[in-house]
């Protein structure tokens, strides 16, 4: 049988996903087109690095269908998910570096342990990958020697070391100064178009984000509150999108987290009413 | 005082499900390493270098403690059998102490805190910093990439180890008796060589220390594998390890002894 390409290479179709009996994601429906670099933005707790672990094949959907490349990651027997995952890269939120090897034998790692290349080969490969992320002179030392933007470069190198079609990442913003800020956002962009791959940014960092993607998806309670290109996006009237994009203080996602009413916590009118009487 | 009874009964129904759940959690966790074991062995360097880790740096204490219970055992030992004579016998009691139960037994209570803490610290913060995760999304299955060849390690180190122990015991011993009390040094070594048997003492504390490493070595790694991935999830853990596997080895003991005993 013929296996039809569509031009999406990701797609989640009404997918559901409970831990236990709390529902994470509540019937989403997502793309994500070859060679494109797509957001999915929202709050800690959206559902989004749930979405991201779908995709990848860490989670299994409770019902709903996620394909990648036309195969239903859930679906698969360990070997298969492997053979496919052989083809995906993924950068974690603080890098996931393995502390015990150096820069080049991170990077190196996936090579040797899926290919039969030569020693020198791989030393080539390593080097150009590093130099991608401006690293190869560093390829001596240990992640624990490398800063918080230098280690998710690294990280970074490592995910794309066997040119992957598919590269996601997960909050690679987070916790990184300005210029390591820049630098990743670049990256990302960059090796993208380079690799002719498809990203996933699973991100919060709104402005940063915005100036490389190409789609966004907003996601609040575990549901696609909107969607739509960057430029799209910047212009929306919607009250969440607005809160998120233009980080306002208070709106659809409230400022105080829900609780007792402020004066009874404060027990004011526990303290008016004994007075009142005290005088009677 | 219902909704006491209620509590403590949950309470208790709760503690028991989840202990049996750990357990068939542990025993299929087990079984997976034992059928991912071909992986592991392929590539096998990185089980020597587990083996470095767990065996060879444990090696001080391990020889170290043996001297000194050796010569415990030395003194102990002179000081009671003289009393009837037979100081010469010395050279037995403390061979046959330390090949039969000290040595198996000790060097695997030393194992696990020196080598088994260390791979469940280890494993553990590995998981905290989502480096087995990483290697799950990398398709190289941690289980045989991270977890198979430290067990092996563990399996192989334990009755060299053990082995180590005793032969640095006698020597402790040896010290003792001959050097320091004068004891007869051939009566030593010929009454030790007369009355330990190769087969009844020295395979039975090989077989012994063999089974302390896998269990000493299963209880480590899995409690690193299952650690929850926080600071107090791994230190937990690596507690567990040293108390659970302590306690297992002594009851283990006591199981094969009774297994192993000829009767008068």
């Amino acid at each position: 049988m013929e296996t039809v390409l569509s031009d999406n290479l990701v797609e989640i179709d009404n997918v559901e996903f409970r831990y236990d009996v709390r529902a994470v994601l509540k019937g989403i429906d997502m793309q994500f087109p070859r060679g494109r670099v797509v957001s999915i933005m929202g709050l800690s707790g959206c559902g989004k690095t749930t979405t991201l672990k779908l995709i990848g094949g860490q989670l299994k959907p409770s019902s709903g269908q996620v394909r990648v490349a036309g195969r239903p990651v859930h679906q698969l027997a360990m070997q298969e998910l492997y053979d496919l995952r052989r083809r995906m890269g993924m950068l974690f939120q603080f890098g996931a570096l393995f502390t015990d090897m150096s820069v080049f034998d991170n990077v190196a790692f996936q090579l040797r342990e899926h290919s039969e290349l030569s020693e020198r080969t791989i030393r080539d490969l390593v080097l150009m990958k590093l130099n991608a992320v401006g690293l190869r002179g560093a390829q001596d030392l240990m992640p624990s020697e490398l800063s918080g933007g230098m280690a998710r470069r690294v990280a970074l190198a490592r995910a794309i070391a066997l040119d992957p079609m598919l590269i996601l990442y997960d909050e690679p913003f987070a916790g990184l100064d300005p210029i390591s800020l820049g630098v990743i956002g670049n990256l990302i962009r960059r090796l993208n178009d380079a690799l002719g791959a498809t990203s996933i940014v699973v991100t919060h960092d709104v402005q940063e984000s915005l100036k490389i993607v190409d789609y966004v998806y907003f996601m609040s309670e575990g549901v696609v509150v909107a969607q739509g290109t960057p430029a799209q996006i910047m212009e929306s009237k919607e009250d969440y999108v607005r809160q998120f994009v233009y980080g306002q203080m208070d709106g659809p996602v409230p400022f105080q987290y829900p609780g007792a009413p402020y004066a009874q916590d404060l027990r004011l009118e526990a303290r008016v009413a004994p007075t009142g009487t005290a005088h009677g | 005082m219902d909704n006491f009874i209620v509590r403590a009964l949950r309470h208790i129904g709760h503690t028991v499900i989840d202990g049996i759940w750990r357990l068939g959690y542990a025993s299929r966790f087990f079984l997976l390493v034992l059928l991912r074991s071909g992986p592991s062995f392929r590539r096998f360097p990185l089980t020597v270098r587990e083996i470095y880790f767990a065996g060879v740096l444990s090696l001080i204490i391990i020889l170290v403690s043996g001297l000194f219970v050796g010569m415990v055992l030395g003194l102990q030992g002179y000081d009671t059998l003289q009393r009837y004579g037979s100081a010469e016998a010395v050279g037995t009691l403390v061979a046959l102490s330390l090949v039969r139960e000290l040595g198996p037994v000790v060097a695997a209570l030393l194992f696990a805190s020196r080598a088994g803490s260390a791979m469940t610290a280890e494993i553990g913060l590995m998981k905290a910093t989502e480096q087995i995760t990483a290697l799950d999304m990398m398709a190289v299955d941690p289980i045989a990439r991270i977890v198979g060849p430290r067990f092996w390690a563990g399996v192989i180190s334990m009755p060299l180890l053990a082995a180590l122990f005793s032969a640095m015991g006698i020597f402790g011993g040896y010290l003792i008796a001959v050097v320091l009390l004068g004891v007869d040094a051939g009566a030593f070594w010929s009454q030790m060589q007369a009355s330990v048997d190769l087969r009844n003492d020295v395979m039975n504390g090989v077989i012994k220390s063999i089974v302390f490493g896998i269990a000493v070595t299963a209880i480590a790694l899995f409690e690193g594998y299952d650690a929850p991935p926080t600071a107090e999830g791994v230190s937990g853990a690596t507690t567990r390890t040293v108390v659970t596997s302590s306690l297992a080895v002594l009851a283990l003991d006591f199981v094969l002894t009774a297994f192993m005993f000829r009767g008068i």
